[in-house]
């Protein structure tokens, strides 16, 4: 995934369509302000100066699904592995809550489910069916929509050809409305993700950690 | 200063380090009741939290272990109490131990069950549990052997079962004189247990044998343990908990904590169960000792993790550093290092103060300046996240202060039914000690116990 800092206007529609998306619990306001709120992806907002010469900057941060993940060896069940095409997937059955995974994960984009998860009404009537909804104590994160994966994956074996941009768009980049974010497949050279990672803009996320984050973000640095 | 006169005598001994069992007396009782209480304060808490979830506890994102994760460490730190007193100083012959071995052994027992509760009650689904064990199922799963709380589940089971059988092995001739002493059900359960002891020589030779061997094995295991506990944070790659001193760090306070338990619960026993005569200003003189030794190990160690992060001046290591020195937390940071260090070293150095009630005292603010100091590990740490913009805090609920209270009144409660089960200090070890005696059969009367005041 790439994310273009410079055009993102921090409108949040980006985490609403998640939300809706995959069947994420409103745990409501109390809850939220204890900090149990679960959103995929957040729009964090940085303040730098001082007024009147101020400059907001808007970062939407999701699972970076790292080639190396911190979150993957301390996981005492492997709840949490990488996929053989480089997901970082979790595995909300075999998930005991110790936790850990949350703890190492330098990016802070892991969720816990501290209760039984609940809708006000009507939500509960517009759930995605193909999302399974998570019981309490589990975690849970980013999937990078796996089940629109799994679908563009499918529809290109019918077509008999190998999946290519545009075949898989997850919903935080479907919604947004400034096109800055960017999905596709960073093994193959040809995609569009692929070309702007090499764009010199491009950087990563607590590069010198070495998590090798999957997610890509361009910003001129101004 | 004047030492109170031990006793020699066989029979008297023997009455003594009995009359708990028979006659427990007011002391107990209250014990009991208020102990009892706690627990089903917890027990309580406890059913809350499964029946609602998690989220009844005050943990949040991104402090998603709290108080739990700081019971777990205080007590598995505790137990080390049993190993250091009991295996060091049986290891080494030292002659004073004798009255003090089972009253360490059984801190670690308890101290160990009740911290190996944690790392189950703490989980989402702790239902689920089981999974941590590497048991062939049908879908072929293993736990993970790479996290470190596989090895936990490794390393606390090993201790916990070395820990039982180190804790049986010299209970058996009391069980047998038990045995001897009691009837009806006791009789058959005490029968059972001390595996036909007779007391022939042979039965000596292989318990000696057994006993040595098990004090030897369980140095290391101890060590293991508290050092693995500390890898849960320093194999992580957050700031003030990717510390490669973390090992010996932890080690060392869990045995400083320990020693300060063991002091509590014999000035306790003492008291409670008029065994004065038995343990004596010379023990608690002599763990007093070790406790400051302790106390300072644990300073440097503290000084020396908290200079470098200082030095290093990284911005992530500092926000951690100054939440503590100066910061929300500061006020817990110094108040452990006055709990820790600031009262208790010089208390315990002048000799003058290293008396019961001043050991008494140094011991009650070494274990509550050791339980915050295992919050102020965890904690502040992860409030602090890379991304100042999920910075959080946290506030305990009455939940969680309700298992930790709960934590001290089922500790207390398993070693008051357990003094009153078994002789609380061991009669046989006790009476090897005294001069003339041969395992306590023949009857000594009147013989200065110089040897063991001169230790």
């Amino acid at each position: 995934m790439v994310i273009d800092l410079d055009r993102c206007t921090g409108c949040e529609a980006c985490v609403v369509a998640c939300r809706v998306e995959n069947n994420i619990p409103a745990v409501g306001p109390e809850e939220a302000a204890k900090g149990r709120s679960i959103n995929w992806i957040r729009v964090e907002r940085y303040v730098e100066g001082e007024y009147p010469d101020v400059k907001v900057k808007f970062m939407p941060v999701l699972c970076q699904h790292c080639e190396e993940a911190p979150c993957e060896p301390v996981c005492p069940v492997y709840a949490t592995y990488r996929t053989d095409e480089g997901l970082n997937a979790q595995v909300y059955n075999r998930c005991v809550g110790t936790r850990y995974c949350a703890n190492n994960c330098p990016y802070t984009v892991r969720f816990f489910n501290f209760f039984d998860p609940k809708w006000d009404a009507p939500l509960e009537k517009a759930l995605n069916p193909e999302v399974s909804i998570r019981p309490r104590g589990v975690m849970e994160k980013c999937t990078f929509c796996i089940q629109r994966i799994r679908k563009g994956e499918e529809k290109a074996k019918d077509e008999e050809r190998e999946v290519r941009d545009g075949d898989v768009v997850p919903a935080c980049v479907q919604t947004c409305e400034t096109k800055a974010m960017y999905f596709g497949n960073l093994a193959d050279p040809t995609s569009e993700v692929s070309k702007l990672s090499k764009s010199n803009r491009a950087m990563r996320l607590l590069e010198d950690l070495g998590t090798k984050p999957r997610v890509i973000y361009l910003n001129k640095g101004d | 200063m004047k030492d109170l006169q031990p006793n020699s005598n066989s029979e008297t001994i023997t009455a003594d380090l009995l009359r708990p069992l028979s006659k427990p007396g007011l002391g107990w009782y209250t014990t009991v009741t208020i102990s009892g209480l706690l627990v089903l304060l917890a027990a309580v808490a406890l059913g809350y939290q499964f029946t609602k979830g998690l989220g009844v506890w005050g943990i949040n994102r991104p402090v998603f272990w709290a108080l739990d994760i700081t019971n777990f460490v205080f007590w598995i730190g505790i137990s080390h109490a049993g190993t250091l007193i009991s295996a060091i100083l049986r290891v080494t012959g030292a002659e004073w131990r004798r009255p003090v071995t089972r009253c360490a052994e059984a801190i670690t027992v308890f101290a160990l069950m009740i911290g190996a509760l944690f790392p189950i009650i703490h989980l989402g689904r702790p239902q689920f549990f089981y999974w941590l064990v590497p048991y062939p199922n049908e879908r072929g799963l293993w736990p993970n052997f790479r996290s470190p709380l596989a090895w936990d589940f490794f390393a606390i089971n090993t201790y916990l079962l070395g820990s039982i059988i180190y804790l049986y092995l010299p209970l058996i001739p009391d069980l047998a004189l038990l045995r001897d002493k009691s009837s009806g059900l006791f009789r058959r359960v005490y029968g059972a247990l001390c595996l036909g002891w007779r007391g022939t020589q042979l039965q000596w030779d292989r318990l000696e044998r057994a006993v040595r061997a098990m004090a030897v094995i369980i140095i290391p295991v101890a060590v293991s343990v508290h050092t693995i506990v500390s890898w849960d944070f320093a194999m992580t790659i957050r700031p003030m908990w990717h510390s490669t001193m973390f090992g010996p760090y932890f080690v060392a306070g869990a045995i400083f904590s320990g020693i300060a338990a063991l002091i509590l619960a014999m000035a306790v026993i003492r008291r409670v169960f008029h065994l004065e005569n038995y343990l004596r200003p010379v023990h608690f003189n002599n763990l007093g000792l070790l406790l400051l030794t302790m106390s300072l190990i644990w300073f440097y160690f503290t000084f020396a993790e908290y200079l470098t992060s200082w030095y290093g001046n990284e911005p992530e290591e500092m926000a951690v550093f100054r939440s503590k020195v100066s910061g929300v937390y500061a006020p817990l940071f110094w108040g452990t290092v006055v709990c820790c260090f600031a009262i208790p070293a010089p208390l315990l150095a002048i000799k003058r103060f290293r008396t019961i009630k001043g050991t008494m005292v140094a011991s009650v603010l070494v274990v509550i300046g050791m339980w915050f100091e295992r919050f102020l590990i965890i904690v502040p740490t992860l409030t602090q996240p890379k991304f100042t913009f999920n910075w959080g805090s946290y506030t305990p609920t009455w939940v969680e202060l309700s298992l930790t209270a709960g934590t001290f009144g089922y500790f207390v409660l398993l070693y008051s039914i357990f003094s009153r089960l078994f002789p609380i200090i061991a009669i046989w070890e006790y009476k090897e000690g005294l001069p003339l005696g041969e395992h306590g059969e023949q009857t000594v009367v009147g013989v200065p116990d110089a040897e063991l005041e001169s230790v």
